[in-house]
């Protein structure tokens, strides 16, 4: 029966999936009571701007929020913020909070998002080793980003290659140390990894591959060099850690709700239990598209999966399931990312790296699954469409520049 | 400061005081304005926040720059007035600029 007057929906923890679930189950007509439960104390905000412009001091925290204060009051909207949630009773249907005190649901949704893997190596725990994920990382982080200051970045992932480009756009003596044999070498091709990898020492960043982090020095508890399994010593003032996120799902696990990297749930977001929900990173949903299932840790994941939340707990029909898409903004480069190339047997690379301006193409037995596009926004938004409709494009067509994407978009729909 | 009002594509009109340095799509957004999704939060990553701008302000809504031109090449009922409402900075000359949204980002 779907939620209405006299039922209470629960949201724990505040990201891009709890404020879309939000605005989704209001704008659905959920008359009901409605209550967000959240550690952090910030209104729900962008997290995106956090390796970019926010990191940069370019945009004022407000401007990270979904929504003002006053939106949450118009919609009646209960905030419940800094407050954690340590138990969910699902006999009774009520979470535990962690001040004390339960709150009851119909419906709970968790979007409890993800944590940043902790570094294991010891001196993880001295001062100036950061993260990067929250408001408060970057509070932290920011005043001693300072130029002249040397700053050693664990991991060459987005985050970590982002953070790169803005410490060093900021001044910094910026070392990226990576245990892969290339840079973004989880989530790209190695066409993209040597371009990236270009760009960055072009821009004077140190990068290290292959390189084993063995520990952290300290000099009165603050890090002073990170040393690596060779003995190199790259002395450090600010070691930042971006070696990738873990999905929040202990409690649900913890609960009994079925969980496998990521909380399992339906194209519904529904997990094991029908009264709860999970959306955004802490989830593993079936990727219609791609004929498996997974985790994706992305802005469009998580307001396609609020969506998703909010219409199946209100009985609406099941909002469309669009292609997976990501961006990354390094420099002046604009990455935009379409579909999910894991397992393509082919590449095609439409336009020149050196121009800055270039797409590469991945297909399986014919058929186009993703694209990064660099600074060409035409490759990125056909390829969101021929992806979802699992078009068969040749490498000839797709690598001959002289026909515009918007043409060859249209001769494969035709 | 400007006033901007914003209309959907069934004419209901509202107008909204718009901060100086905010973008339209900022403004629209923190007012549930319907009609612009803006999923990439400004970042000029989703061409969802396609709008239709008085043609009498184009001039004072400012420059478009290429990758926004490329974006709204592939947005649906482009119109010569179409601008994505991130890339569209609030100023006092904005004051009294009328846009119009479309009926779906998609």
């Amino acid at each position: 029966m779907p939620a209405g007057e006299g039922q209470r929906i629960v949201i724990v923890a505040g990201g891009q999936a709890a404020a879309q679930a939000l605005q989704s189950l209001r704008q659905g007509g959920f008359p009901g009571a409605l209550t967000l439960v959240g550690d952090e104390a910030a209104l729900p905000y962008q997290r995106p701007p956090l390796s970019k412009g926010y990191m940069k001091g370019e945009v004022e925290e407000e401007r990270l929020y979904f929504k003002p204060s006053a939106w949450y009051e118009d919609q009646n909207i209960e905030l419940l913020l800094g407050t954690h949630v340590p138990k969910i009773d699902r006999a009774s249907r009520q979470v535990q909070l962690g001040h004390g005190g339960h709150l009851p649901y119909d419906y709970l949704i968790l979007a409890t998002g993800s944590r940043p893997r902790p570094l294991p190596v010891r001196g993880a725990d001295l001062g100036g080793v950061h993260d990067l994920r929250t408001l408060a990382d970057v509070e932290r982080l920011s005043p001693k980003m300072v130029a002249g200051r040397r700053i050693v970045i664990i991991g060459a992932g987005y985050i970590g290659l982002e953070a790169a480009a803005v410490a060093r756009q900021m001044g910094l003596e910026v070392t990226v140390i990576e245990t892969a044999p290339r840079v973004l070498a989880r989530v790209t091709s190695p066409v993209l990894s040597e371009f990236y990898a270009g760009e960055h020492a072009r821009q004077g960043v140190k990068i290290l591959t292959g390189a084993q982090l063995s520990h952290l020095d300290g000099v009165d508890g603050e890090v002073s060099a990170a040393i690596l399994a060779d003995g190199t010593r790259l002395p450090a003032d600010i070691v930042l850690s971006g070696i990738g996120i873990l999905p929040n799902e202990e409690l649900a696990k913890d609960a009994g709700i079925a969980c496998s990297n990521g909380i399992l749930v339906d194209r519904d977001a529904r997990t094991s239990d029908p009264h709860v929900f999970a959306a955004g990173d802490c989830a593993s949903r079936p990727l219609v598209h791609f004929g498996r299932s997974g985790r994706l840790e992305s802005v469009h994941n998580a307001i396609e999966q609020g969506k998703l939340a909010a219409a199946a707990i209100l009985g609406l029909p099941r909002p469309a399931e669009d292609c997976p898409w990501f961006w990354s903004d390094q420099y002046d480069l604009k990455l935009q990312i379409a579909g999910l190339s894991q397992g393509y047997d082919t590449h095609v690379i439409r336009g020149d790296p050196d121009s800055r301006k270039f797409a590469v193409f991945y297909l399986k037995n014919g058929t186009l699954i993703a694209v990064d596009a660099v600074n060409s926004p035409p490759e990125f938004l056909a390829s969101k469409k021929l992806i979802m409709s699992g078009a068969k494009l040749a490498p000839a067509v797709l690598i001959d520049t002289s026909t515009p994407m918007k043409d060859i978009a249209a001769q494969a729909a035709a | 400061m400007a006033k901007i009002t914003f209309v959907s594509h069934d004419g209901t009109e509202r107008t909204l005081e718009a901060k100086n340095g905010m973008s339209v799509m900022e403004v629209a957004v923190n007012n549930s304005v319907p009609g612009i999704d803006a999923d990439c939060g400004g970042a000029c990553a989703c061409a969802t926040c396609h709008v239709y701008v008085d043609p009498a302000f184009l001039a004072q809504a400012g420059e478009q720059q290429e990758m926004e031109k490329s974006m709204l090449d592939f947005a649906e009922n482009v119109k010569p007035n179409s601008r994505l409402s991130c890339q569209i900075k609030v100023t006092d000359a904005l004051d009294g600029l009328r846009v119009t949204t479309p009926e779906s980002q998609h």
